[in-house]
């Protein structure tokens, strides 16, 4: 495929309207020199030189897909307002974008930041990120749907013939019980960091920068990633207690990613090469219920060993199942276990790319803890994850879930400098 | 209504007002002679002229590296930025217009947006220092002046108006003190902050019930007077959602309602007498329009805090009244500073222009619910997504509307 992301009009990142909320404090120190009262302030966080944590929100794939899986997430889908233009979208990604960049560099929302800026004015970064490391964020924007035609097919951007022909809502599943208030959004956005401090200041401030353009539809925080996409990382456990993405593609398979996650310049449209597509799923876990089914049943039901991760026909986490070998009673591996169910050997060769994580809010009126796994899967096209959940939606573990929330967004390629995410849906 | 041919009368005069800003404050055009032109690459930040006059400078910074970049104007002491323009792509230019004295300062770039930058250079500022404009000064004490006008009016209405109210109640004319009561309260919620800023006033005038017994204070005022008006369901629970209605409280005798009714005319001359005495317009002045511009971001306040919940006319439900109201006095106090934002440069129009919108777009989504002349909806009628979408556009509003009093101050 190709590694070119798609061509954009190079064009200044941040709005006039963003540029104002940003800057007007930079402007009042400058008068209040004469006033003689500005207090002296660092010019940039000590730590935000530092490298080692910090990615690139700019060059060809997007960050925080094959980006080695950090501790915590905030994820948030937004709605673009009524009323509001295509000039106002188009504002709202350049300072987004501006704000992401700098937020991924360890650095404040602007120059002035937390503390810099007037002291007649509020701080144009909130400010519990201050003296934080950038904590390996990123932060991943997608487009939904509904972006480019609403539910009642209305072309509010003038984007509905450069959607994607494959992107929409996804079409129900047995096991699904979803809450519209955790399900689809216009926009999506992933920040996932070490700190969820980090993560959190990223959702926040970029909310705080849409107020007018665009509303918090729906947001959920992760913690305890339950994927893995280096080799070097110990495969986690989900909520069930298993391990969780033994088989996942990993960032240094660029043959697989090119195969299974990438959209190419030929699948089209064009804006999106080298972006990719993203599914969420809250998918809620029946805890109380799993923790009184006996080690053996688990086991079935999963399809590997609670210990080791290993596949039960044999070998270690990472050996390959084998489906026809037999165990003492019939197959080693229940034909309708949910590694058999997912595993790509029985759907088609597909896989996709899991950055999932737990997430417990609390809990129920009834008592029991609120708490499953966020499902974060990127795919190369829709229709693979529709297959492979169709797959699973029958296996033995659909006891002990429901998908509450849903959605699906696709993700462009990374902006060039200077640009902005989506810019080739404008140009 | 006699409130608002009042409040348009005002309003006209702030117009004419506005004529005579516009013509003479026009900062952007102070700046004497032509831009001072910055070149920023990978590890160069060229400039034009180390030095300059005193006054209003234009630094034109073209960026001629390929990474994005920023231009900063330290102080003396390197670290303290007196004015800075960032996120310039490669290949842009932006400008910093900043309104410097004399003094020495740094000049530097910052390609790639972090580290110490490049090309840190001295630049100093010659000349006198910048004076504050007279007329100017003049202005702003015509936009204090009109709004202590506003205040005095508004309070002028509100005492008769309050007269009237606890005759009804008193008399037990509930239906008429009930027709009144959201209509009284209109006076009061414009001008809200200038009441809370007097300790116990606005707690004996304005408390709920759930306040006043935290606070372990008699509850008196408006709220008082509205439960029984409005008697709640033997099984109703107050604000606090867990406290029973009835619990410590009985409708008023006759006779408490005529205490309840005289305390409120009380406590409401108070406030009159504050207003039109000289404590108040020190206070004003001393705050000059920033005071003003404040004033107008607290009223939004108000509405984001208080009136959104319907946490405030528990029992009448005509939070929408009160609503409307702050955003009233929200958006008479803005229009008395608009034109120093307008005239303090080009992010300033843009800011004014984003709040002009955002007033419209509040407006409009009120007006479905109702209007003060005519009445609005019970608070308990809107649903969840009538509450979101009235959260959504002061969100939309109160944003661009917190940058305001930085702007006017420049």
């Amino acid at each position: 495929m190709s590694e070119e992301p798609a061509s954009e009009t190079p064009r200044a990142g941040l709005s006039r309207r963003g540029l104002l909320g940003l800057a007007l404090g930079a402007g009042a120190a400058g008068v209040a020199v004469g006033a003689g009262a500005a207090s002296a302030i660092a010019l940039t966080r000590p730590d935000a030189a530092s490298v080692a944590d910090t990615h690139q929100f700019y060059g060809a794939h997007p960050a925080g897909i094959t980006t080695d899986v950090q501790d915590h997430l905030h994820f948030a889908a937004f709605d673009v307002m009524e009323g509001a233009s295509r000039q106002d979208l188009v504002e709202l990604l350049q300072d987004w974008s501006y704000a992401a960049a700098r937020m991924m560099l360890g650095l404040e929302v602007s120059a002035t930041g937390a503390v810099g800026g007037s002291p007649e004015a509020p701080p144009a970064d909130t400010g519990e990120a201050l003296g934080l490391p950038a904590s390996n964020l990123t932060i991943t924007i997608g487009f939904g749907p509904t972006l480019f035609s609403t539910a009642e097919g209305v072309d509010r951007f003038g984007l509905a013939s450069l959607a994607p022909g494959s992107l929409a809502a996804l079409p129900p599943f047995l096991g699904d019980d979803l809450d519209p208030g955790h399900t689809g959004g216009d926009l999506c956005v992933q920040a996932c960091a070490d700190d969820p401090q980090v993560a959190v200041h990223a959702v926040r401030n970029l909310s705080r920068i849409a107020f007018g353009r665009a509303r918090l539809r729906w947001s959920q925080l992760g913690y305890g990633r339950t994927s893995r996409t280096s080799a070097a990382s110990k495969t986690p456990r989900n909520l069930f207690g298993f391990k969780d993405g033994t088989a996942n593609i990993l960032a240094d398979d660029t043959a697989a990613l090119d195969e299974h996650v990438w959209v190419s310049a030929d699948d089209g449209p064009t804006w999106l090469a080298g972006g990719s597509y993203l599914v969420a799923r809250k998918i809620a876990m029946k805890i109380e219920t799993w923790d009184r089914v006996r080690l053996a049943e688990q086991e079935r039901v999963t399809g590997r060993a609670k210990g080791t991760g290993a596949p039960l026909s044999g070998g270690d986490e990472f050996a390959a199942p084998d489906f026809a070998a037999s165990g003492a009673a019939g197959l080693a591996i229940d034909p309708r276990s949910h590694v058999s169910r997912a595993h790509p050997a029985n759907n088609g060769g597909i896989r996709m790319l899991r950055r999932g994580y737990n997430y417990v809010d609390g809990n129920t009126a009834l008592g029991r803890l609120d708490a499953g796994l966020f499902f974060l899967g990127y795919v190369r096209s829709p229709d693979r994850f529709i297959t492979v959940q169709r797959s699973v939606a029958t296996d033995l573990m659909m006891e002990y879930v429901t998908t509450v929330g849903s959605g699906i967004w696709a993700v462009p390629p990374a902006p060039s400098e200077g640009s902005f995410v989506g810019a080739g849906l404008f140009s | 209504m006699n409130t608002l041919s009042r409040s348009l009368a005002l309003v006209a005069v702030t117009a004419a007002g506005s004529l005579v800003l516009a013509g003479c404050v026009a900062r952007a055009d102070q700046a004497g002679g032509d831009a001072i032109t910055v070149t920023s690459t990978e590890d160069s930040c060229e400039i034009s002229s180390a030095s300059a006059a005193s006054g209003t400078l234009n630094f034109a910074v073209t960026n001629a590296g390929s990474e994005t970049t920023e231009f900063y104007l330290l102080a003396s002491d390197g670290l303290r930025i007196v004015g800075e323009v960032e996120n310039i792509a490669p290949g842009a230019s932006r400008t910093l217009t900043v309104l410097t004295q004399p003094g020495d300062y740094y000049t530097l770039c910052k390609p790639g947006m972090i580290g110490d930058g490049v090309g840190r250079a001295a630049f100093t500022v010659t000349g006198d220092s910048v004076a504050v404009d007279g007329e100017d000064a003049e202005l702003k004490q015509q936009a204090v002046d009109l709004y202590a006008a506003f205040v005095k009016d508004q309070v002028g209405q509100l005492v008769p108006a309050v007269d009237e109210f606890v005759a009804a109640y008193v008399t037990g004319d509930d239906e008429t003190a009930k027709q009144m009561f959201p209509q009284v309260r209109a006076y009061y919620e414009r001008i809200e902050p200038v009441a809370e800023a007097l300790g116990d006033l606005d707690p004996r005038i304005d408390y709920r019930e759930v306040d006043a017994v935290a606070e372990g204070l008699d509850w008196t005022g408006f709220h008082r007077i509205e439960k029984d008006l409005w008697v709640p369901a033997s099984d109703a629970l107050n604000s606090d959602g867990v406290t029973l209605a009835w619990q410590d409280w009985e409708p008023s005798t006759p006779e408490q309602r005529a205490e309840f009714g005289d305390l409120l005319i009380a406590d409401v001359q108070e406030l009159y007498d504050y207003v039109h005495g000289d404590e108040f317009i020190d206070a004003l002045e001393s705050q000059g329009i920033a005071g003003i511009s404040n004033g107008a971001i607290a009223l939004l306040d108000e509405v984001a805090t208080g009136k959104i919940s319907g946490e405030e006319d528990w029992w009448s439900g005509t939070d929408l009244y009160d609503f409307a109201a702050n955003v009233e006095g929200s958006k008479m106090a803005f229009s008395l500073v608009r034109d120093f934002a307008v005239s303090s440069g080009p992010d300033g129009e843009q800011l004014v222009a984003q709040i002009d919108e955002g007033y419209a777009q509040l407006e409009a989504e009120l007006a479905t619910f109702g209007s003060l002349q005519d009445g609005f909806v019970s608070y308990s009628t809107l649903t969840d997504a009538d509450t979101r979408a009235l959260s959504d556009r002061i969100n939309a509003l109160a944003e661009p509307l917190s940058q305001l009093t930085v702007t006017v101050l420049q």
